[in-house]
């Protein structure tokens, strides 16, 4: 009967008009409680939150159920979905909009909270409430956005027989679950926010609040990271010429708080072990925060113009930028009252772990800073100074890569660092390994792009291996010197090079930065495996976060070399083909062996049969194609991959031409996998180290937790 | 020109894609260069996307300007100075080091510096302990200095 899931609908939004009235009781109640230590009231807080969370989650699966049965009589359905489209794109269809996708983000954002509430049964009774109740205020802000200028729920006057269909570039897997984990990542640091400002309610941040804090961040930061490569990854194969990162403003807005989160969860560590860089600590946990919702501005609002974005509304993009002044300012003048009773208790040296982690936090802000100005100074130049410009890809290439390159520099030598007090005489032994490796990879790769005999880096790498295993005394003691003469030795080997081919070193030199982060990683857990036997065991019980910061730090490494080796070695071929025509493309041929119309289900193809050969030996048949969605009236470039580990042969089929052949486009992307396959692993390490047993929240608490907090009123 | 131009539109239907065979110049060096200069020109009705990944009309516009301007001669400043004269600073996705913008560019560099000054006295700040220790280096020397006069 039509009735029931007309009923469902109804419900649903009433459901969610509920779960914002429970979110302003569970915002309020509980910090009053808070304040006067009243346990009642503070009780409140736990089933507000898994009520705000069933709530909203039964708003979303009403909005769900609406795209699967295509309830054309909702406005959100008609415009974006149709009877014909797939179903898994019906269902994807739900956030692949603005309301939707905001309806996702609360729903994010009360599951966060109600696992603060599930699993903070460690936390200090006060601090928790405060935790959720900030949590909460969050909330309340984003459901008002939502019922008042985003309502998902708005019924037509006269539903239409059929909908206006997707944008057909978002019916794509990748680009279906690329918005979730975005917003997992997004919203997830709400939790590193709501700890923050809870944290400076109570007046007290100690080692036990960064435990609490790290698993949050980590797990946002991993989701993040995953819905950064998914979107990088999207855009790679479906935009049709492979490129992977285009610094769009919206790139940029889930880059920033990725940027911060990483700086987050170093200056956590620090505030775990060591009791120093609280106020930044906090500092940080606001800001990434921020970014989040500086980001969710850019998107909604359309005042950076961007594909990506969904709406073009002054309005919402109005009441998004008083969202976020009201947090940030909030948070921030807290902050200014109550940072300065943070006092730092660790003492360390210059040269120390501590140290090495103010580097590196550094440098994630500046180049966190860079992306944000080089993002907003289009806008900025037309207020202010009547300039209409774009600040694009060569400006960020330029100013934010030299960050990446010192960063990866930096990490071997922060991560072998010792707390407290170091010597850079005892570590730069350890790292002789993964250094003359480096350097041995870099001299390959020039010798290879020169086209010179590989004779001579095997040479070099024997030379280096005997002198390794035979002097290795005394090259440990030279150590000192290696640095500066490592230094010396590649710019003179880029320099020479430069000149004498006229080629960039860029994918050397990102070779050998790549390799030097990865293998020292593996020094790292070799070194802290002990020197003598049972090694393997050692290695195996090594805690997880030690496996999870070794490998996310060569995750990090894989992704610089892929970025590098994409960028320095990309061949690429434009031509017409006539059917049957054959061509060299660097050491493949290319066969145009048919091109034939087909039809999709909701879309007509243009596809071709190309043959890829190496060594006259047929390795791929690829079907590149070009389609056309009517209803949308939009068509696409469905480019064909032959992914391999070394390169990806990228094939793209263009226009017909005059005299019947067909425009090809052939590319060939050295390592490009490398690129996702290093994001993957880095969220992977943050996986790992997220399942360490000492950050499962609450682990430890009661060790730590002091009796009787007095609140700091 | 613009005859040329309407003529190719008339020719090929939209959607065209990125750089077109038959606009790719002959001469490799000469097209090496309307790659390069390319990279820094933006497709006016896109996002942050170049001319030559853009399937615009208004892109391959461009990219036919470019190479119709290098093929009469002209230098890549005097390429780059045409097109800015006829579509504005916007068409420029390298911003200019000019006026206002000079604060976009310096700020980075500017912010790390600042930020390295603040790091560099924090963690002087937070040695208090070890300071006796590290009186053997630097502060002897300056010691014996001060002994000396």
């Amino acid at each position: 009967m039509p009735i029931t899931w007309f009923m469902i609908t109804e419900l649903g939004h009433f459901a969610l008009i509920l779960a914002f009235a429970v979110a302003i009781v569970q915002m309020i109640v509980p910090l009053v409680g808070a304040s006067y230590n009243r346990r009642d009231w503070m009780a409140v807080a736990e089933p507000a939150a898994t009520a705000q969370f069933l709530l909203t989650g039964f708003a979303f699966a009403a909005l769900t159920y609406a795209f699967v049965v295509s309830d054309f009589s909702l406005q959100l359905v008609t415009l974006n979905s149709h009877t014909a489209k797939p179903m898994l794109y019906k269902i994807t269809g739900v956030w692949g909009n603005h309301e939707g996708s905001m309806l996702l983000w609360v729903l994010i954002l009360t599951l966060f909270g109600a696992m603060a509430a599930w699993f903070g049964g460690g936390l200090p009774p006060t601090l928790r409430a405060r935790v959720l109740a900030v949590q909460s205020a969050v909330a309340v802000a984003f459901f008002a956005f939502i019922i008042f200028t985003s309502n998902p729920f708005i019924r037509m006057a006269v539903p239409p027989f059929d909908g206006q269909d997707l944008n057909p570039l978002l019916q794509d897997p990748g680009l279906a679950f690329h918005p979730p984990f975005l917003y997992l990542g997004y919203v997830g640091l709400s939790m590193s926010f709501s700890f923050a400002v809870a944290a400076l309610i109570e007046g007290r941040v100690d080692a036990a609040w960064g435990r609490w804090v790290r698993p949050w961040t980590l797990a946002a930061w991993v989701f993040l990271t995953i819905g950064i490569a998914l979107g990088s990854w999207w855009a790679y194969y479906e935009l049709g010429w492979g490129g992977f990162w285009f610094w769009d403003p919206v790139e940029n807005a889930s880059f920033m708080p990725w940027l911060i989160a990483a700086a987050l969860l170093h200056s956590a560590i620090v505030v775990e072990k060591r009791e120093a860089l609280k106020s930044w600590t906090i500092l940080l946990a606001i800001l990434a925060f921020g970014f989040s919702l500086i980001g969710a501005f850019i998107v909604r609002s359309g005042v950076l113009t961007s594909v990506h974005a969904f709406a073009n509304d002054p309005e919402r993009g109005v009441y998004l930028l008083i969202i976020t002044a009201i947090f940030m300012g909030g948070a921030l003048v807290l902050f200014a009252i109550r940072a300065s009773a943070m006092e730092a208790k660790g003492v360390f040296s210059l040269v120390s772990r501590e140290s090495a982690l103010v580097i590196n936090n550094v440098l994630l802000a500046v180049s966190c800073f860079i992306v944000f100005i080089g993002t907003m100074w289009p806008l900025v130049a037309d207020l202010l100074f009547d300039r209409k410009l774009s600040v694009g890809p060569p400006f960020f290439n330029q100013a934010f890569t030299p960050f990446m390159v010192l960063l990866a520099i930096a990490i071997p030598f922060g991560s072998l660092l010792p707390w407290k007090r170091g010597r850079m005489e005892k570590i730069m032994p350890l790292l002789l390994p993964a250094l003359i490796i480096s350097f041995v990879l870099l001299i390959l790769a020039v010798v290879i792009e020169a086209g010179l005999s590989i004779r001579i880096p095997i040479y070099v790498a024997i030379i280096a291996m005997i002198l390794f295993l035979w002097q290795r005394e005394t090259l440990e003691q030279l150590s000192k010197f290696i640095i500066p003469a490592f230094i010396l030795g590649v710019s003179l080997i880029a320099l020479v090079f430069t000149i004498q081919t006229g080629q960039s070193v860029l994918g050397p030199l990102g070779l050998a930065l790549g390799a030097w982060v990865v293998f020292a990683a593996i020094t790292e857990l070799w070194q802290r495996s002990g020197k003598s036997g049972a090694r393997l065991r050692r290695l195996a019980g090594l805690p997880r976060a030690d496996w999870g910061k070794a490998v996310a730090h060569a995750g990090f490494g894989i992704t610089i070399f892929g970025v590098a080796g994409l960028m320095a070695w990309q061949q690429e071929d434009i031509r017409v083909a006539q059917i049957g025509d054959r061509f060299d493309v660097g050491i493949h041929e290319i066969e145009l062996r048919n091109v034939q119309r087909a039809e999709g289900p909701n879309y007509i193809t243009t596809m071709a049969e190309m043959i890829v050969y190496r060594n006259g030996r047929q390795v791929e048949v690829l079907r590149p194609e070009k389609r056309f969605y009517p209803v949308a009236n939009m068509p696409t470039t469905e480019a064909a991959i032959k992914n391999g580990i070394l390169r990806d042969v990228y094939l793209v089929i263009g226009d017909p031409q005059a005299n019947g052949g067909w425009a090809v486009r052939t590319y060939i992307k050295p390592f490009a996998n490398w690129i996702w396959a290093g994001s993957i692993i880095m969220a992977l390490g943050g996986g790992l180290s997220l399942s360490d047993r000492r950050h499962r929240i609450g682990a430890g608490a009661r060790k730590t937790r002091v009796p009787n907090a007095v609140p700091a009123e | 020109m613009m005859a040329r131009l309407l003529l190719i539109l008339c020719l090929i239907a939209a959607p065209v894609f990125a750089v077109q065979p038959d606009e790719v110049l002959s001469d490799p060096v000469l097209e090496e260069r309307a790659r390069a200069l390319s990279d820094d020109l933006r497709c006016l009705v896109c996002r942050n996307e170049n001319i030559d990944e853009s399937n615009a009309d208004l892109a391959r516009d461009l990219r036919i300007l470019v190479r119709e301007r290098l093929v009469a001669g002209d230098s890549d400043e005097q390429v780059m100075d045409f097109v800015v004269n006829r579509y504005g600073e916007y068409v420029l996705l390298r911003p200019t080091m000019t006026g206002s913008n000079m604060i976009l560019w310096v700020s980075g560099p500017i912010m790390l510096l600042f930020a390295l000054i603040i790091a560099f006295v924090y963690l002087r700040g937070r040695q208090t302990e070890t300071s006796e220790a590290s009186l053997n280096e630097d502060e002897k020397k300056r010691l014996a200095e001060l002994l000396k006069d």
